[in-house]
C-alpha cells in the first residue's frame, strides 16, 4: 500500500506525482533526496526502503530518475517496489524512453495511467497491453467513447475478445542465458542457466494452448520413458496466463495467451556449465609507463556451432591512454568510458581459438588509487543450440472455430548479465609478451 | 471582502480561456492548468472556472477536471458543492468507465459536503452490473471509512463489502478483501466503542466501529478466497494472500489444505506474490505435522527464493532481507545454495552487504573453502566499506566454524600482508574476536600483528591490538615497550584506546609485576590526572585502589576468564522473529524491526504501549511473552557464563538460568519468581525484558551488600555486553570485552541499565515509568544487543 507515488529527477525535484491517500502530505517528497544525501554523507548505506519520522520511503532508480512511493503504514514492500518497476516498464512501453523529457511531454497520459494503475494505494492493472486499449495518446472523439475492456476485470485479464488474424501463427523463442563466474585459476565457481520461452502470438479468438517440453519431472510422474534427453528445471516462473494449479498437478503448461509478444515462462537450472566462450588475459604492467595485454579466446562448444557477435570486455586502468591493438581476428576498440577495451569477433567457431595483443600508455604520475580488479566479461550468441538441452516437444493450439495454426520454434544460447571471468593474470616474466 | 482578481497575468488569461465558447480552447486551457499544477504552481483560484468544464463528453477532459478537483477540493470546500450534481449524474452514466471514474474521484474528495451525497451512488455502484465499477466501488468503501467511519456503519457498506467476497469476479473479490483489510487496520486506531454497544451496524451513532465479526474469515469465505486466488490478477493475489495469512486454521487438515493450494503461487513471476505465498506457508506450516508435507514445502520454497536473486536490484534487496529472516528460523532451506549469493561485480552496495551476511549464515564445513576464496577476492575490491565487511565476514566464519578457524586465520594473515591500511586494520579487529573465541590458539601470529603497529590509525583497530597485547603480555617480550608507545600519546588518543591502554598495562603489571611497576604508575597518573573522560578516570581510580589494597583480588577480577563468544544464529529475539516472519514481504520484515517501532512517530509511544496492553490480544500473547523471555535467555548463551564468579549452580533448567543471572541463586529466589510473575502478567515482550533488567539491578545491592556482589550482579550485564561485541563482532564498545567483569558494567553500560544500577536506593515508581517512556529507545537498544 502506498500513499503517494512520484517520479523525481536527479536533483530530487518532483516531475509528476499522484497522491492516493491523505495521510502523507506531498511536502515529504522534497525530503527524499536530502535524506539520501545525508545518509551518503554519513556513510550509511542507502537502501531501497528506509524510514524517517514515521514516513517510509520506497524507491527504485531508472536512468536518472527516482521513482518513489511513500507510506505511513507497514506496507508490503515487495509489492510496492515491484509495482514501481512495473510502472517503469509500462511508461517505457508507452513512450519508448522513460526520461525527464518524455514525462514532461506526456503528463496528461501519465496522470491517467497513475489513476488507473493504482487506486487508494493498491495496485490495480499493470498490463500495458490492456491499458493501451483504453488509455491512448489520441484524445477520444466525442462519438465513440471508450469503455473498460472486459479484460480489466475478466478472469482472463490479459486478452481481449474478438482478435482476428488472417494467418494464425505462433513464434516460440527459447533463449538460454548463461551466467557464470570463473576464478583466477580457470575453474568455474558458480554457474547457472536462466532460460526463457518467449512467444509472439498472432492467433484469432480465444485459443487454448498447451506446451510440451522435455521436462524430466513430467516424464517421471507420467511414468513415460523419456526418449532422448530430459531436463530438470529447478524453478519455473510463468506468465500470469498459465494455470498454475494445473502445472502443480500434472506439469501441464496450459494457457490462453495474450496477444502479440510476451514472455511465457522462465526457468532456472543450476547444473554446472563449462564456459562456452573461454577468455584469459595476461597483463604486464609497468607502472608509470605502459601496460600490455595478451588475450586468448576459445570457443568451447561443438564444432558445428558458431558463436555470433562475440564481444570481450577486458578492463584496463582508468588512466590508460594511446591504445595500440593487434588481433588475429575481429576488431578491437578502446572504450574509455567503461575503462576497458572491447574485442569484437563476428563469428567464433566451436573449438577455435584466437589471440590478440593490446598496448596502452600510462601517465608517469602514479595513480594512488588501487587498481580496480574488475573481471573480464563476455557477450555472445550461439543460435540453434541450448546448453540445457531443453526441447519443445509440441505446442497444441485449439480454438473453437477450429483453425489450423503454425508454431515456429527457435533456440538460442547467449551470455547472461553476469558472464564473467577473473582470469586476468599478471605476467611475471616479460618473455610471455613480446614487445608490440 | 475578497479582492477582485487581477485583470492580467497567466491566471487571468486561463480564466478567459476556460470560459471560452470554443471547446478546443477550453480543453487546452484545462491542460495548461494541470501543467501548472504539475510544476507546483497554485491553481486554486481557478476553481469555479474549471468546475464549469466538468460536464463534457470528452473523457480525457473529464479526467483532468476530476484530477483538478482531487487536488483542490480541500482548498475550496464550500465550492465543491458545485460539482456534486455532475458527480452524481456521472455515477449513473451508461459508460462503466465514467461511472467508475466518478465514484472513485468522489469518494476521495476531502469535503464533508460531498460525503452526504455519496451514500446512495456508492450503494448503487457496489451492486453495479459491471465488475469494473464494482471493483472500483469496493475500494471506495475503504476511502469513505477513512474519511467518515460512521457513514460506512450507518449504510452498512462494510457488510456489502463482506458480501462482495462472494462475487463471481475475482478482481472484485480481491479489492473487497483489500478494502476490508484496510478498514480493519483503520478501525484498530479508532477509539474503542463504549461497552454495551459492540459496534453493531444497526445501532445508532456515535458508534463508528464496524462489527469486528465482519473481519473474521470463516471456512466458507476461505474456500471462496482460495478459488479467487488462482484466477485473479497478480495484485489481487497479493491482497488475498495477505488475508490468508490472517486466517486461523481450525484444524490440521485445513492448514494442509491452505498450504497445498497456496504452493503453486511459488511459480508466479511477481516477486511479491512469491513472498506472499512464502508468508502464508510459513504461518500455516506451523499447523502441519505431516512430516512429508513439511519437507516438500520447505524443499519447494528454495528454488523460487533463489530465482528472486535474479530480479532487479531493489526487488533483490527486499528478497534478500526476507531470506535473511527465513534463514534465522529455518537455516536448512537454502543450505546447498550458497553460491547463488556470491556478489556480482556490479551489484549495488546494499545488495552486496546483504549477500555477505547471508553467505556467512550459510557457511558450513562443506562450503567454507569456496567461501573463503570468494571473500578473499572481495577483499581486493575498491569499495572500502564492502572490503571491510568482507574481512569481517572472514572473522565471523572463523567464529562460526571451529574447524575452519585455522584457514580463516591464514586468510587474514594473507590479507594483512597486502599492507592496504583499511584491510590490515579490519583484520586486526577481527583477529581480536578470534582470540576471544579461541584463546591461546594462534599466538604465533602475534609478532606479525605487532609489527603492523604503526599502520594502525583507527581507534577500534588500535584498541583491538592493545587488547591483544594486554591479553598475551606474558608472552610478548617487549609488551612494555609496545604499550609504552601508546602511553606516550595517551592524551591524544580516543577514549576507547585510552581505556584499553589502561587495562592492558594493568594486565601487564599483574602478569609481570617486576618490570612494569613504573609504567603502571605512569598510566594511572595519566588516566586520573590528564584525562577528561569520566569513564577512563573512574576505571583508573578503581584499578588503583584495587591494586593498592588487594593485588590478589585485582588479579582475580582483571585476569578472570571470560566466556567465549559465539556467532548468534538470530539477529532478533525469537518472539520478534516470529512476528516478523508472519509479516514476510512487509516493511517490518525488510527493516527487521516490528512495525510498531517505525510507524506513528517512529517510536513506540507510552499510549501505544498502554493500548496494546489493554487490547484483548490474541489468546497466545501471554504464552508468547513468556517464551520471549525464556527463549531470549536461551539464545543468549553468554548469560550462562560458567561458574567463574558465581557459586556453582545446576544451571540446567531455564529457570535456573534466570536465577543465576542475578548472582546469588539462593538468596534471590524471591526476586526471580516475582520476575517470572511479572512476565506472566505483562503482554508485551519488551516489558518483561525491561522488568528483568530493572529488577536485577535494583535488588542485588540490597541482597548482597558485600563488595564482591556487584561483580556477580553485573556479570549479567557484562555477559550482555560481551554478546554485543560478539554478535556484531565490531561493536565500538571496546570497554565491554574487557576482563574487568563487574566494573566495566559500571563504567559504560547502556543508558537504561546504568540508570538502574547507579542508584543505590532505587525508587520503584520511577523505575516503572522509565521503561514505559523509553520503550522505543530501549527496544532499539535491546535489538542492538541481541
Amino acid at each position: 500500500m502506498a500513499s503517494l507515488v512520484a517520479i523525481l529527477d536527479v536533483k530530487g525535484k518532483s516531475l509528476i506525482q499522484r497522491s492516493y491517500r491523505d495521510d502523507v502530505p506531498p511536502s515529504y517528497i522534497e525530503r527524499f533526496l536530502p535524506l539520501v544525501l545525508d545518509m551518503e554523507e554519513e556513510n550509511i548505506q542507502v537502501t531501497p526502503c528506509f524510514s524517517d519520522e514515521g514516513i517510509n520511503y520506497m524507491h527504485i532508480r531508472h536512468n536518472n530518475l527516482y521513482l518513489i512511493a511513500l507510506s505511513k503504514r507497514n506496507s508490503n514492500a515487495a509489492e510496492i517496489i515491484f509495482f514501481l518497476h512495473r510502472l517503469c516498464s509500462v511508461l517505457t512501453e508507452y513512450f519508448k524512453e522513460l526520461e525527464e523529457e518524455s514525462i514532461r511531454d506526456n503528463f496528461v497520459i501519465i496522470y491517467e495511467l497513475l489513476d488507473e494503475m493504482m487506486d487508494f494505494g493498491f495496485p490495480q492493472t499493470t498490463e500495458s497491453k490492456i491499458l493501451q486499449e483504453y488509455i491512448t495518446q489520441e484524445s477520444h472523439k466525442l462519438e465513440v467513447q471508450v469503455r473498460p475492456p472486459m479484460a480489466v476485470t475478466n478472469a482472463v485479464s490479459w486478452r481481449s475478445e474478438g482478435i482476428r488474424y488472417r494467418k494464425n501463427e505462433v513464434f516460440l523463442d527459447v533463449v538460454e542465458s548463461v551466467n557464470l563466474l570463473v576464478n583466477a585459476s580457470g575453474n568455474v565457481i558458480r554457474s547457472e542457466i536462466l532460460g526463457a520461452v518467449k512467444m509472439k502470438c498472432y492467433l484469432s479468438g480465444m485459443p487454448e494452448l498447451r506446451l510440451g517440453l522435455n521436462d524430466k519431472v513430467m516424464f517421471e510422474s507420467t511414468g513415460r520413458a523419456a526418449r532422448g534427453k530430459s531436463i530438470e528445471m529447478e524453478d519455473v516462473k510463468f506468465h500470469q496466463c498459465v494455470r498454475l494449479s494445473r502445472f502443480e498437478n500434472d506439469r501441464t503448461i496450459s494457457f490462453i495467451p495474450p496477444d502479440g509478444e510476451f514472455e511465457l515462462m522462465s526457468y532456472r537450472l543450476s547444473q554446472s556449465v563449462k564456459p562456452l566462450v573461454f577468455v584469459e588475459a595476461s597483463v604486464e604492467s609497468h607502472r608509470g609507463s605502459r601496460v600490455e595485454y595478451m588475450v586468448k579466446v576459445r570457443g568451447q562448444f561443438k564444432r558445428r556451432s558458431t558463436a555470433n557477435n562475440v564481444e570481450i570486455y577486458v578492463p584496463v586502468p582508468d588512466d590508460a591512454d594511446s591504445p595500440k591493438f593487434r588481433a588475429s581476428v575481429g576488431s578491437v576498440v578502446y572504450a574509455p568510458e567503461k575503462s576497458a577495451f572491447v574485442w569484437k569477433i563476428k563469428q567464433l567457431g566451436g573449438g577455435r581459438d584466437y589471440m590478440m595483443r593490446a598496448h596502452f600508455g600510462l601517465p608517469s604520475v602514479r595513480n594512488e588509487d588501487l587498481d580496480k580488479r574488475a573481471p573480464i566479461s563476455v557477450k555472445f550468441e550461439i543460435p540453434y543450440f541450448t546448453v540445457s538441452g531443453i526441447q519443445v516437444r509440441y505446442l497444441k493450439i485449439v480454438e473453437k472455430s477450429g483453425y489450423q495454426a503454425l508454431p515456429w520454434v527457435r533456440y538460442i544460447t547467449q551470455n547472461g548479465d553476469d558472464y564473467v571471468l577473473r582470469t586476468i593474470t599478471d605476467a611475471k616474466s616479460s618473455s610471455i609478451i613480446a614487445p608490440l | 471582502m475578497a479582492m477582485a482578481p487581477p485583470r492580467k497575468g497567466e491566471n487571468y488569461e486561463l480564466r478567459q480561456q476556460l470560459n471560452s465558447e470554443y471547446r478546443d480552447k477550453r480543453a487546452d486551457a484545462i491542460k495548461r492548468v494541470i501543467a501548472n499544477h504539475t510544476i507546483g504552481k497554485d491553481c486554486s483560484g481557478l476553481f469555479p472556472d474549471v468546475v464549469k468544464n466538468m460536464q463534457t463528453d470528452d473523457l480525457e477532459q473529464k479526467k483532468l477536471v476530476y484530477l483538478y478537483l482531487m487536488n483542490y477540493a480541500k482548498t475550496q470546500p464550500e465550492l465543491v458543492i458545485l460539482a456534486v450534481n455532475t458527480f452524481v449524474k456521472d455515477t449513473a452514466d451508461p459508460n462503466p468507465l465514467v461511472r467508475a471514474l466518478a465514484i472513485r474521484t468522489m469518494s476521495i474528495l476531502r469535503a464533508e459536503k460531498i460525503l452526504d451525497y455519496l451514500a446512495s451512488p456508492l450503494s448503487r455502484c457496489l451492486k453495479d452490473e459491471n465488475p469494473y465499477v464494482r471493483k472500483t466501488a469496493a475500494l471506495c468503501v475503504a476511502k469513505v471509512f477513512d474519511l467518515k467511519p460512521e457513514l460506512c456503519v450507518e449504510y452498512g457498506f462494510v457488510e456489502t463489502l463482506r458480501d462482495l467476497i462472494g462475487d463471481g469476479n475475482p478482481m472484485v473479490v480481491a479489492n473487497a478483501v483489500a478494502a476490508l483489510a484496510d478498514i480493519y487496520e483503520a478501525s484498530q486506531n479508532l477509539p474503542p466503542t463504549p461497552p454495551g454497544s459492540p459496534g453493531r451496524s444497526t445501532s445508532p451513532p456515535p458508534s463508528s466501529k464496524p462489527n469486528s465479526e465482519l473481519f473474521i474469515i470463516d471456512p466458507p469465505t476461505l474456500t471462496k478466497l482460495l478459488v479467487a486466488l488462482n484466477e485473479c490478477s497478480e495484485w489481487g493475489r497479493i491482497a488475498i494472500l495477505n488475508t490468508l495469512s490472517r486466517y486461523k486454521a481450525v484444524d490440521e487438515k485445513e492448514s494442509e489444505h491452505i498450504c497445498e493450494r497456496v504452493m503453486p503461487q511459488f511459480q508466479h513471476v511477481n516477486a511479491a506474490v512469491v513472498l506472499g505465498a512464502v508468508k502464508v506457508i510459513m504461518i500455516h506450516v506451523k499447523g502441519v505435522t505431516r512430516e512429508d508435507l513439511v519437507k516438500s514445502l520447505t524443499r519447494k520454497m528454495a528454488p523460487p527464493l533463489v530465482t528472486l536473486i535474479s530480479s532487479p536490484p531493489e526487488v533483490q534487496w527486499v528478497a534478500l532481507r526476507n531470506i535473511n529472516l527465513l534463514l534465522q528460523k529455518r537455516p536448512d532451506i537454502l543450505a546447498n545454495e550458497m553460491r547463488v549469493f556470491f556478489c556480482k561485480y556490479n551489484d549495488p552496495p546494499y545488495v552486496k552487504v546483504e549477500k555477505l551476511d547471508i553467505m556467512v549464515r550459510l557457511a558450513s564445513e562443506k562450503n567454507v573453502d569456496t567461501l573463503l576464496g570468494e571473500l578473499k577476492e572481495y577483499a581486493s575490491e575498491v569499495d572500502v566499506e564492502f572490503v571491510r565487511k568482507a574481512v569481517r565476514a572472514v572473522g565471523q566464519v572463523a567464529i562460526k566454524i571451529d574447524e575452519a578457524a585455522e584457514r580463516c586465520v591464514s586468510v587474514l594473515m594473507e590479507l594483512i600482508e597486502t599492507r592496504v591500511s583499511y584491510v590490515v586494520q579490519e583484520a586486526v579487529i577481527v583477529i581480536k574476536d578470534i582470540f576471544r573465541k579461541y584463546p591461546h590458539s594462534y599466538e604465533g601470529i602475534i609478532p606479525v600483528l605487532c609489527s603492523n603497529l604503526e599502520e594502525l590509525d583507527e581507534p577500534e583497530a588500535k584498541a583491538s591490538l592493545i587488547w591483544i597485547i594486554g591479553e598475551y603480555a606474558e608472552k610478548i617480550e617487549n609488551a612494555d615497550e609496545l604499550l609504552g608507545t601508546f602511553l606516550e600519546t595517551f592524551r591524544e588518543e580516543s577514549y576507547p584506546v585510552q581505556l584499553q591502554t589502561l587495562t592492558a598495562i594493568v594486565k601487564l603489571f599483574l602478569k609481570k609485576p617486576d618490570e612494569s611497576q613504573a609504567i603502571v604508575q605512569r598510566v594511572l597518573q595519566a588516566a586520573t590526572k590528564d584525562c577528561d573522560s569520566a569513564d577512563v578516570r573512574d576505571r583508573a581510580y578503581i584499578y588503583w585502589r584495587l591494586l593498592s589494597s588487594d593485588p590478589a583480588a585485582a588479579k582475580s577480577v582483571v585476569l578472570a576468564i571470560r566466556p567465549p563468544i559465539s556467532l548468534p544464529q538470530t539477529t532478533v529475539p525469537p518472539a520478534t522473529l516470529e512476528e516478523l516472519l508472519s509479516e514476510v514481504s512487509s516493511l517490518a520484515s525488510v527493516y527487521h524491526k516490528p512495525a510498531a517501532t517505525f510507524i506513528g512517530k517512529g517510536r513506540l509511544g507510552a499510549e501505544e504501549m498502554q493500548r496494546r496492553a489493554m487490547e484483548p490480544e490474541e489468546d497466545n500473547a501471554r504464552e508468547k511473552a513468556l517464551q520471549t523471555v525464556v527463549a531470549g535467555q536461551q539464545a543468549e548463551n553468554l548469560l550462562d557464563f560458567d561458574s567463574d564468579d558465581i557459586e556453582p549452580t545446576s544451571a540446567n533448567s531455564t529457570q535456573n538460568q534466570s536465577l543465576s543471572m542475578f548472582g546469588n541463586s539462593s538468596s534471590n529466589t524471591g526476586i526471580s519468581s516475582t520476575t517470572i510473575s511479572n512476565v506472566a502478567k505483562s503482554n508485551n515482550p519488551l516489558d518483561e525484558l525491561m522488568d528483568l533488567f530493572s529488577t536485577a539491578s535494583m535488588t542485588t545491592p540490597q541482597n548482597a551488600p558485600q563488595p564482591i556482589a556487584p561483580q556477580s550482579a553485573f556479570s549479567g550485564i557484562q555477559g550482555l555486553e560481551n554478546s554485543t561485541s560478539s554478535s556484531s563482532a565490531t561493536n565500538n564498545n571496546n570497554a565491554s570485552y574487557d576482563a574487568f567483569a563487574g566494573l566495566s558494567g559500571l563504567s559504560s553500560p547502556p543508558p537504561t541499565i546504568g540508570n538502574g544500577s547507579g542508584s543505590t536506593s532505587p525508587n520503584p515508581p520511577q523505575q516503572q515509568q522509565k521503561p514505559l517512556q523509553q520503550t522505543g529507545g530501549a527496544q532499539d537498544d535491546l535489538l542492538g544487543l541481541f
